[in-house]
C-alpha cells in the first residue's frame, strides 16, 4: 500500500515542510511540501539524505548507559525501562539536596522547544537554554534595544527588494529553501546585492558588489554607511519623523566616522561606500539589511547588527514590501493561538544559574546563555548545578575549546543526551537516550508566523528502524517517574495535539490534507501609519536609555579590532549547502560529497610562507595542532584563513568521518570566557592561528 | 541525444548539491558513484568573484560510444527515447565503457561490482514525472525538457531580457 504524508524535515533548524511518500511500511521518496507555494516539491541535499540517515548503523540504536570513564566510548545497551532507572535514581538525590535548580538543560530551540521548556520547568528549574550564544542572541539582543522587538519579529522580502545587502549572511550556503528561492527570484527581478564578507562564499558569486572587508571592521563599514546617510539626507524623513527617537545624537555621535575615516580601517574605498549609499538612497524603501542570522563573531557584533537595525529604520523598510516585515501570528489573524504545554506546569521563581535577567540584566531569560551556565556549573556561584540534559544540541563543537568544556562538565553528578546522532558532546555523556529520526518521530504542534500565519504538524511516516523514541515520549514518560505526571496529562501525541488546538477550533484530522492549516488566505500587512514597536516609548530608540542604564551604551566609539600578529592570520568557519553543524558529515551520502575540510588561505600570504595550493600545512594555536590541505585563492582575506566547521570529530563510533579534517573550535582556546558583553554571542571570529607549511 | 535533455539556468545554481544526492538516493549508485555531479568553476578576476557550478550528467550521446564498447550488450539504447541505460544484469563490470567514454560518465559502483549511469530515472518518466535532480533541485535551476523545448524557453527568456532593457 503506497501512503503520502506530509511532515516537516528535521535533518536541520530551517525545518522545511516535506511530503514522504510510504510504501508497505517503507519510505521510498521525500520531497518538498509543495502545498507550500514558497517551498514546491524543492529539497536541499540535507533532507535527500534523510533516509540515508535512518538506515545508517553508525548511530545511537538502542538506550546506552556508560561504562568507563566519561568520554572513552565503553558503552552498555539497556532496556528504556533501566535507563529511566538510572536517570531518576540519579535525579532524585540531587533534587533532594540542591532542588531542582541544580538541573540544566539546552536544546537547539525552535518550533517544538514548547514540550522541553515544560519539562525543565516541572522539574522546578529555570535553567531551559538554547543554542543561541553561538548564533543569533547579538542579532536578537541588537533588535530589541532598537525595536523592543526580538530578532525573529522580522521577517524579509527578498522577492520584491531593489536592494539586499548581506553582512556574510551566507544565503546561498548557510541555507533555507525558500529564503533562497525567494532571494534569486529578488535577483531575478532586478535586485542589487551586496555582499559583504572577508571570505567570498557562494553568496558572493550571486552579488552585484562583493567587498571583501577587513575581516572585524563591520561595525566601522556600517558607521561609515550611517554618517554618509545622515549627512546626505538619504533617509527616509517622513518614517524617521514618526517612528525614531534620537537622531539628533545619532547624528552628533557620526559625526567622525566618514567614509574616508570608513576606508582607512576596513579597505573598503570611501568613493565606494558613497555609492553605495546613493544607491541606497535610490532603491528604498524596498532595502533590505540583512541584520545577520549567526552572528557570534566579534566583540562588538551585538553593536553591527545594532547599526543595521537603525539602517533599515532609516530607510523606512519596516513593514515594507520590498523589505523587512512582521511574521503575522494566528492573533493577527483573528485566531487563536496553540495552548503551551508550559502553560501547565506551576512557575518557578528561581534566579537563573547563567545570571539572565539578573547578573546580566539586559539579556533575556526565554533562551538564557550557554557560557555563563558553564561558569555556575564551575564555581558553583550563584548555586551549585549537577546534572545536564543536552537535546539534539553539540556544544562541544557548537562552543569554542572543547577541552576546556570537557573539564567544566566533569563536575556534574549526571549528563543525559538526548539525540539522533553519536553528537561529540553525546560521548561524553552519562546516558544516551536515542530520539527517533524524523521521519520516525511525531512532535508537537507549531505556529508558522508569515504573511499567511497558520500551524504546522510533524507526524511519523514510518516506524522507528531501532529501539529509539520520540522526544515527546522521552520526556512525558521521564516527567511522570519524577512524579511530575500531573503537569503532563498525556497519553499519546493525539492527547498533545487536541490540547494544543483547543482553543484554535480546528482539529487533528485539518492536517491531513496538506500538514499545515494556513489560519488567512490573504497576506497580512499592518497599517504603515500605525506601527507599534516593543520599546516604553513604543518607538524606534537609536538611544536607548533602558538599555543605558542596563550598562549597554547605545552608540559607543569604535575600536579597532586587534591584528594578528606576525605570521599569524584570523581564523573564520562556516558551512557549506550540504552539512550543517556537525550533524551529517557521517551520513553515508553527504560524507560523499566531502569528507574533509581544506584551509582557504590567501595568494599572497600563503606565497610569503612558501605554502603552494593542495600543500599540506601546520595549523597551530597554544598547545592545539593540526595538519590540513591548504586551498591558496584570492576569495580570503589577507589576514584571515577560514576553513569549514563539523570536520575533525573525535567520536570513533563515526566511521566515515572520525578524524577527518581539523576542527575549528579547538583552537579557540580560553574563548569560552570571551563574549559580545552587550549581546551575549560568543567571540567565536576573534582567535588567531599560524600557519606553517609542513 | 535522446529525445529529452536536462538543462541548467547557472545563474540560479548555488551549488548545493541537492541534485546528486536525490539522484544517490533515489538510484543508490554506490560510494563514490555520481550519475550527475556539479561542477565547480571559480575565477577571481576583479571586479566581482565568479563561482559557478555546472551540472554534468550523461549526454544520452545519439551514437554512443559506451553502447559501441559494451561486449554483453548491458549499455542500451532505449528505441522509444533514446535513453542510454545500463542493463544490470548483463554488465559483468569490464569497465569498456567507462574507457570509451570520452567524458567518462558512467561510473563504477564498488559494492555492486558494476558500471551504473544516468537513466533520466526512466521509471520515473514513464510514470510521466520528471528525473528525482530536476525534481527536487532546490532552487529549480535545472529544467526536464526536450531541445526544442529548451530553444524556444531560451530565446523567450533572451528576448525578455532585451525588451526589459530598452525600457
Amino acid at each position: 500500500m503506497k501512503e503520502t504524508k506530509y511532515s516537516i524535515c528535521g535533518m536541520c533548524a530551517v525545518r522545511c515542510p516535506v511530503t514522504v511518500q510510504v510504501e508497505n511500511g517503507k519510505p521510498i521518496w521525500i520531497e518538498g511540501n509543495s502545498h507550500d507555494g514558497g517551498m514546491g516539491r524543492s529539497l536541499c541535499a540535507k533532507g535527500g539524505a534523510a533516509f540515508a540517515q535512518r538506515l545508517d548503523r553508525q548511530r545511537p540504536t538502542a538506550p546506552l548507559l556508560r561504562r568507563g570513564q566519561r568520554g572513552e566510548g565503553e558503552w552498555r545497551e539497556a532496556s528504556w525501562d533501566e535507563a529511566f532507572d538510572y536517570i531518576t535514581t540519579r535525579l532524585n538525590p540531587i533534587i533532594a539536596e540542591h532542588g531542582g535548580r541544580a538541573i540544566m538543560f539546552s536544546d537547539r530551540g525552535g518550533p517544538f522547544a514548547d514540550l522541553r521548556q515544560a519539562f525543565v520547568k516541572a522539574l522546578g528549574s529555570p535553567n531551559y537554554i538554547n543554542h543561541d550564544c553561538t548564533c543569533g542572541r547579538n542579532v536578537h539582543h541588537a533588535s530589541k534595544s532598537v525595536y523592543g522587538l526580538g530578532r525573529k519579529d522580522f521577517a524579509y522580502d527578498y522577492e520584491n527588494a531593489r536592494h539586499i545587502v548581506l553582512f556574510g549572511r551566507n544565503i546561498t550556503e548557510s541555507l533555507k529553501v525558500k529564503e533562497v528561492k525567494s532571494f534569486l527570484r529578488g535577483i531575478k527581478n532586478g535586485a542589487r546585492v551586496t555582499y559583504i564578507d572577508p571570505r567570498a562564499s557562494v553568496t558572493a558569486g550571486k552579488a552585484s558588489r562583493y567587498w571583501q572587508i577587513k575581516p572585524g571592521t563591520d561595525y566601522a563599514l556600517l558607521l561609515g554607511i550611517a554618517h554618509c546617510i545622515v549627512a546626505n539626507n538619504y533617509y527616509d524623513t517622513d518614517f524617521v519623523e514618526k517612528y525614531v527617537n534620537g537622531l539628533a545624537e545619532f547624528k552628533a555621535f557620526l559625526t567622525p566616522y566618514t567614509p574616508e575615516w570608513a576606508a582607512g580601517e576596513t579597505g573598503i574605498a570611501a568613493s565606494e561606500i558613497e555609492t553605495f549609499c546613493r544607491e541606497l538612497n535610490e532603491d528604498r524603501p524596498k532595502v533590505i539589511i540583512h541584520p545577520g542570522w549567526m552572528l557570534a563573531r566579534y566583540r562588538d557584533s551585538f553593536h553591527a547588527s545594532r547599526m543595521i537595525h537603525i539602517l533599515n529604520a532609516l530607510m523606512g523598510s519596516i513593514e515594507q514590501p520590498g523589505g523587512l516585515f512582521y511574521p503575522k501570528g494566528p492573533k493577527d489573524a483573528g485566531k487563536s493561538g496553540l495552548k503551551s504545554l508550559a502553560a501547565l506546569v506551576p512557575a518557578v521563581n528561581e534566579e537563573r544559574a547563567d545570571g539572565c535577567g539578573s547578573r546580566y540584566p539586559q539579556w533575556d531569560k526565554g533562551a538564557g546563555m550557554l557560557q555563563t551556565a558553564y561558569e555556575a556549573i564551575d564555581s558553583g556561584v550563584p548555586y551549585p548545578v549537577k546534572a545536564y540534559f543536552v537535546h539534539r544540541h553539540n556544544p562541544f563543537i557548537a562552543m569554542p575549546d572543547t577541552k576546556e568544556q570537557r573539564r567544566i562538565l566533569d563536575k556534574l553528578d549526571l549528563i543525559v543526551a538526548v539525540d539522533v546522532n553519536f553528537s561529540e558532546t553525546a560521548w561524553f555523556a552519562d546516558v544516551i537516550l536515542p530520539e527517533n529520526t524524523f521521519l520516525e518521530r511525531d512532535s508537537i504542534l507549531r505556529t508558522e508566523k508569515g504573511l499567511k500565519p497558520g500551524f504546522g504538524r510533524r507526524q511519523q511516516c514510518v516506524k522507528p528502524l531501532n529501539n529509539t523514541k520520540a522526544g515527546w515520549e522521552i520526556y512525558v514518560e521521564l516527567a511522570k517517574r519524577l512524579g511530575k505526571g500531573d503537569c503532563f496529562p498525556f497519553n499519546s501525541i493525539e492527547d498533545i495535539w487536541q490540547y494544543q488546538l483547543q482553543d484554535t477550533g480546528l482539529s487533528v484530522s485539518d492536517f491531513e490534507a496538506k500538514g499545515f492549516v494556513k489560519l488567512s488566505d490573504k497576506a497580512i500587512w499592518f497599517d504603515r501609519d500605525k506601527l507599534k514597536f516593543g520599546t516604553e516609548t513604543g518607538k524606534i530608540e537609536l538611544v536607548n536609555q533602558k538599555w543605558e542604564a542596563m550598562g549597554v551604551p547605545s552608540l559607543p566609539p569604535y575600536v579597532a579590532p586587534e591584528g594578528p600578529p606576525e605570521g599569524s592570520f584570523r581564523l573564520l568557519f562556516g558551512r557549506n549547502g550540504y552539512q550543517a553543524h556537525g550533524m551529517h558529515h557521517n551520513n553515508p551520502i553527504l560524507c560523499d560529497l566531502l569528507d574533509v575540510n581544506k584551509l582557504w588561505i590567501n595568494t599572497a600570504a600563503a606565497k610569503k610562507l612558501g605554502i603552494k595550493d593542495g600543500d599540506q600545512v601546520r595549523v597551530t594555536a597554544g598547545d592545539e595542532q593540526g595538519t590540513i590541505a591548504a586551498y591558496v585563492t584570492d576569495l580570503i582575506h589577507p589576514e584571515a584563513v577560514f576553513m569549514l566547521h563539523g570536520f575533525g570529530s573525535d567520536v570513533p563510533a563515526k566511521k566515515r568521518s572520525f578524524g577527518h579534517g581539523l576542527a575549528d573550535q579547538m583552537f579557540m582556546q580560553g574563548k569560552l570566557k570571551e563574549w559580545d558583553k552587550a549581546g551575549g554571542g560568543l567571540n567565536l571570529a576573534e582567535c588567531f592561528v599560524t600557519v606553517t607549511p609542513v | 541525444m535522446s529525445k529529452y535533455i536536462v538543462t541548467q539556468n547557472v545563474a540560479d545554481c548555488i551549488g548545493c548539491r541537492a541534485c546528486e544526492v536525490h539522484c544517490k538516493e533515489k538510484n543508490n549508485s554506490g560510494s563514490g558513484a555520481f550519475y550527475c555531479r556539479m561542477i565547480e568553476v571559480t575565477s577571481t578576476e576583479a571586479p566581482l568573484p565568479r563561482i559557478d557550478f555546472v551540472y554534468l550528467s550523461c549526454f544520452h550521446c545519439e551514437k554512443a560510444w559506451c553502447v559501441d564498447a559494451c561486449p554483453t550488450g548491458a549499455m542500451r539504447r532505449r528505441d522509444k527515447d533514446g535513453i542510454v541505460y545500463v542493463d544490470k544484469k548483463s554488465c559483468v563490470g569490464c569497465k569498456a565503457c567507462i574507457t570509451a567514454c570520452p567524458w567518462t560518465v558512467p561510473q563504477w559502483n564498488p559494492e555492486t561490482g558494476k558500471v551504473g549511469k544516468c537513466d533520466l530515472c526512466m521509471d520515473r518518466i514513464d510514470e510521466g514525472l520528471e528525473p528525482a535532480c530536476v525534481t527536487k533541485c532546490t532552487t529549480g535551476c535545472l529544467s526536464f525538457t526536450t531541445p526544442a523545448e529548451a530553444s524556444q524557453t531560451a530565446r523567450q527568456a533572451f528576448a525578455e531580457q532585451l525588451l526589459q532593457n530598452r525600457r
